[in-house]
């Protein structure tokens, strides 16, 4: 990084995370700064006459008063550029595996400013030559980062022009200039590999496009129900024990995004560590290559900096932008926007800001919404398509939906998947409360499912909601005076209602089966079960009790056909339709022969 | 020559302000004498030239112009080495035993430094604590960390005094040298540490343990350092001495109240029900330090105790405990009153780091099914007794009863056990397959077939 004009400032106040430094003047607001000896990270966040406010990612103890404040003239940025899908960084996109390999198992303060691999040579296939016209953000060339993933080389926003001079295909690191293209003014830029961006402006596009497409999860209750959408935000709340990590890594897993951010942002180390060990062994069902080659994790565990932690979520937001630039689906899965909220509050609290509800600053909202409107399904600088679609899980503190963040968050998303105590207790996976969850994106992905499955699913999925939320009324009426007294088409109802719950919305994360479900397959599911229904109440409409309707046997066929039934081979369902139609064609026979007698 | 403050700015409870201070770094070490009694004291905030400190101990007697500060230009560091096996300290890493001062050329930071996620080892070893409830249905491993969460006068102490005695044997299979215990007690009453050293003795362990006392008469700053210390002394014993660790912390509740004490007495903008903002991070940073590390032996396995303040589980110090440790043991006291002893409430209980812990090659092939069933079944208990009570007994439907005999069985044979008694995970099992004979064959919907066939 370059040093022309350096500024110095000295260390005035140190409260926790919060450092005033004082002869200032000069330092930009949001600009990144060195602190100390040991040249912690820090970002300016306030400038008042000759003092400025840092916020610094790194354990500040050992920090003296009169240390010096170095300016690098830059906000926080990222090097954006080959190298980042496979690996994992901390909040300030700083390679934990290097920090290991360098410093051992514990991280250490006063690592400096280290990101991608520098030296790493990589294959370059340039797209363009010399005179043609470059505009920004057009691919100018390519590297096949992975198996996967073609790693689109753009030309950096703000620059445009005619090439004169580019190098040949081959091998070349960052270090390498790779055109030089010269502007309308004569001014001649040389191009790299990478480029740098700061986390907290978004990358410009043409325009945002209409939503209109399903992120295909595998995950029944989500793609049936309450359907994500590419380029859609979603939230996931939960209190604790409740399955947010688990369903984020079902996501991580099987969502047919091309590319994956996983943000652990305040969360366990071991879950961290879990992605790192499972992913690289699971194999991805759309491309048959290991998970890994198209996931990026940024971990910010939740005894690390908690100034880190803030910046980790635009870290994460910031890479899934230049990946969508590229014309990629990109999703990224934030766990847990909560602990980014609680980073806001404590530095927030350190700096004697006015606190609104609940010690949350006021700010709060806005930041949430700034946060979430950077999704979206858009035409890229290069007229590509490309979507960040945001997850986020929200941790309410004692699983209470009313308090500031989850409140907030639910104004700003349009999928809202309430995950349930008393479910998780029961362990019914995935915890998710079809009464209060909703996704806002039904209508607008109607048609993918009818060109996808030929068939529009929305009648259906009423059909199958309504008897979720009758069964719910009803049960409360079990509880006063028992099951028995009900007439037989309502039990009916909790009977089917068992089937679906069991059968269609619990799904087994750990079976080889079960933890992945492809649309048709769902679809027919619950056809299937809808055929059991619709079969049933005919014969009870005929006078037929609810013990003879309700075969043991028959039920459990459609419960077990999530485990029974192979995803790539649906004629065993139609085998169990048959089966149903058989039983309850032999049923009504019998007992009409039974009133001719 | 080291420099000496002899003016104070202002003595607050347990902070001292000073001013005119040159080149202090933030977290240092101070040496505080008044009268000849020396208290050792921490830089906590810097604000220009003025200083405040923390001081661990009592700030009884101390006045802006009789007290000498000197400042020793390192962070609060402690030393350590094997000899403190056995051993006996206080709060802030001085022994309180009779065996003298630990000498060594170690000092450690009790800050400790966050583990790297990519050097981290995930868990999958579980131990076996003898006990039915937690073996089967939230199975500890080695290298978590997994909370009791109780109430004032359950028996989490009896309990987990029941866990150190048979999770030892259990280690390795064979008593094994390289097991320890660090025992961290945070403003506890005397009588529950003289409870816990004499449990450590008769289970003929009092030589792998290291103790750290912080009762609850002493200074309210030793107990927010007590926990870093002894988690350092654990992590030095697990990642330098290869030994697998056990570290007992009780009771969380007091060292979060000492937090809030502190964060008051600095007049900080508070959250929830006046805890700082940094509470979660507070505690994380003690919570995070359990783990194994890739190519190291030894492991920290956590079991802090907390008693939730009126049984309430969404109290801010259980409900953030929750969402960092690996899941948690919860006691109830309804259970305690029907004389279910360890009154483990299984339905709240939970060990995230199960999943991947059990099973064939780790335990029995139908540990995960059975572990299910008895989830789903006895949360379904819950349901028809709520039923019972408003229609009685006699009104419910055959499958109702037998849910009901199915949940006082399991509470009165599976939950309960002796106070001595060492339940072998295979027992346990077993003991669950025989209650689950006692439901009709349709609702054990979760156990495969293949397992119904070669179990029941």
């Amino acid at each position: 990084m370059t040093r022309l004009n350096e500024l110095r400032g000295k260390v005035q106040v140190i409260n926790g995370p919060v450092i005033v430094g004082k002869e200032m003047t000069g330092f930009k607001m949001r600009e990144m700064v060195l602190v100390g000896e040991k040249k912690l990270i820090g970002e300016i966040i306030s400038i008042n006459g000759d003092f400025g406010t840092i916020q610094v990612y790194e354990e500040t103890e050992g920090v003296r008063r009169d240390e010096y404040i170095i300016s690098t003239g830059q906000p926080l940025s990222l090097k954006l550029g080959p190298g980042m899908i496979g690996n994992m960084f901390d909040g300030i996109q700083r390679p934990l595996k290097k920090i290991k390999s360098q410093y051992g198992n514990f991280i250490p303060e006063g690592i400096g400013l280290i990101s991608l691999d520098e030296e790493q040579l990589w294959e370059v296939e340039l797209k363009v030559k010399v005179g043609d016209y470059l505009s920004q953000g057009q691919v100018f060339a390519i590297v096949q980062e992975t198996q996967l993933i073609q790693h689109r080389l753009l030309v950096p926003v703000g620059i445009e022009g005619k090439v004169v001079n580019a190098v040949g295909d081959g091998k070349y690191n960052f270090h390498d200039e790779l055109l030089i293209v010269e502007d309308s003014k004569g001014i001649k830029h040389p191009i790299y590999m990478y480029q740098e961006w700061p986390v907290r402006i978004q990358r410009p596009v043409v325009k945002r496009l209409p939503i209109e497409k399903l992120l295909v999860t595998g995950q029944r209750v989500l793609d049936m129900f309450f359907p994500i959408a590419r380029g859609g935000t979603t939230a996931i709340p939960g209190g604790f024990g409740t399955g947010k990590t688990m369903t984020q890594h079902q996501l991580a897993k099987w969502s047919d995004a091309d590319i994956i951010i996983y943000v652990g942002c305040g969360e366990r180390g071991n879950e961290m560590t879990e992605v790192l060990e499972d992913f690289p062994k699971l194999i991805d069902p759309n491309t048959n290559r290991p998970l890994m080659e198209r996931t990026i994790l940024i971990a910010n565990t939740s005894n690390m900096p908690v100034a880190a932690r803030e910046a980790s979520i635009y870290t994460g937001i910031t890479m899934a932008e230049y990946f969508r630039d590229m014309g990629y689906s990109v999703a990224i899965m934030a766990d847990s926007t909560s602990r980014w909220a609680e980073a806001l509050r404590e530095i927030s609290g350190r700096l004697e800001e006015m606190p609104a509800e609940e010690g949350y600053p006021a700010y709060l909202p806005s930041r949430l919404a700034q946060f979430y409107e950077r999704a979206g399904y858009v035409e890229t600088l290069s007229g590509k398509e490309g979507s960040v679609t945001i997850i986020g899980a929200v941790s309410p503190a004692g699983g209470d939906f009313s308090e500031p963040v989850t409140e907030n968050t639910k104004r700003f998303v349009s999928v809202f998947l309430g995950l349930d105590k008393e479910l998780a207790y029961s362990r019914h996976y995935p915890a998710i409360n079809w009464l209060t969850s909703y996704s806002g994106y039904t209508h607008m992905i109607k048609n993918y499912y009818i060109e996808r499955l030929n068939e529009d699913i929305e009648p259906i999925r009423a059909k199958m909601l309504k008897l979720l939320f009758e069964e719910s009324s009803l049960l409360e009426i079990v509880l006063l005076v028992g099951e028995d007294v009900l007439p037989d088409d309502q039990r009916l109802i909790l009977e089917i209602a068992k089937v679906i719950k069991n059968g269609f919305l619990q799904q087994n994360a750990f079976h080889e089966i079960d933890t992945f479900v492809p649309l048709e397959k769902q679809l027919e599911m619950l056809k299937t079960i809808e055929l059991l229904y619709d079969r049933g109440l005919r014969c009870i409409k005929q006078s037929i009790p609810i013990s003879k309707v309700r075969d043991g046997d028959l039920y459990s066929q459609v419960i077990k056909m999530k485990y029974k039934v192979p995803n790539d081979n649906l004629d065993k369902l139609e085998e169990i339709k048959s089966n149903i139609n058989r039983f309850y064609d032999k049923l009504e026979s019998d007992y009409s022969n039974l009133e001719v007698i | 020559m080291k420099k000496e403050y002899l003016t104070l700015d202002k003595v607050e409870g347990a902070l001292i302000e000073l001013s005119n201070v040159h080149k202090v770094g933030y977290g240092e070490i101070v040496q505080i004498e008044n009268k000849g009694e020396k208290k050792v004291g921490r830089v906590i905030k810097i604000d220009g030239d003025k200083v405040v400190i923390q001081v661990f101990g009592a700030t009884l007697g101390l006045s802006v112009d009789n007290t000498k500060v000197s400042f020793k230009e390192k962070p609060f560091e402690i030393p350590l080495s094997k000899s403190i096996l056995g051993r006996t300290f206080n709060g802030i890493g001085k022994t309180i035993d009779k065996g003298g001062d630990i000498y060594s050329d170690k000092f450690y930071n009790v800050n400790g430094r966050p583990i790297n996620p990519v050097a981290r080892e995930y868990p999958r070893n579980y131990i076996q604590t003898g006990i039915s409830s937690i073996d089967a249905l939230a199975t500890l491993i080695r290298g978590q960390k997994l909370p009791i969460f109780s109430g004032a006068g359950l028996p989490h102490n009896e309990l987990a005094a029941q866990i150190v005695r048979h999770a030892r044997i259990k280690l390795d299979g064979a008593e094994s040298d390289n097991f320890s215990i660090v025992f961290a007690a945070i403003g506890v009453k005397h009588d529950e540490a003289f409870y816990f050293k004499e449990q450590f003795r008769q289970a003929g362990v009092q030589n792998k343990v290291v103790m750290y006392i912080n009762y609850a008469d002493d200074p309210i700053m030793e107990r927010i350092i007590a926990p870093k210390c002894a988690l350092t002394a654990a992590e030095y014993l697990a990642y330098e001495e290869n030994q697998h660790v056990l570290v007992i912390m009780t009771d969380i509740t007091s060292y979060g109240e000492a937090l809030r004490e502190v964060s008051s007495l600095r007049e900080e903008v508070p959250s929830r029900k006046g805890y700082p903002g940094y509470l979660y991070s507070d505690l994380a940073s003690l919570y995070e330090r359990a783990g194994m590390i890739k190519g190291i032996d030894g492991s920290v396995t956590l079991i802090p105790i907390l008693t939730m303040p009126n049984d309430d589980i969404t109290h801010p110090i259980p409900d953030l405990t929750g969402y960092i440790t690996e899941g948690q043991i919860v006691l109830s006291r309804d259970l305690y009153q029907k004389n279910v002893y360890p009154p483990i409430n299984v339905l709240p209980s939970l060990s995230r780091l199960m999943k991947d812990g059990i099973g064939e090659g780790y335990t029995r092939e139908d540990h995960g099914d059975v572990a299910n069933q008895l989830f789903a079944s006895y949360s379904k208990v819950q349901d028809v007794r709520a039923l019972a009570q408003i229609v009685g007994e006699d009104d419910l439907s055959e499958r109702d009863r037998k849910y009901l005999k199915f949940g006082n069985e399991f509470e009165e044979n599976f939950v309960s056990q002796g106070r001595n008694e060492d339940r072998d995970l295979m027992d346990t099992l077993n003991l669950a397959w025989e209650l689950f004979a006692i439901l009709p064959m349709e609702e054990l919907d979760r156990l495969s077939p293949k397992l119904i066939e070669k179990y029941m």
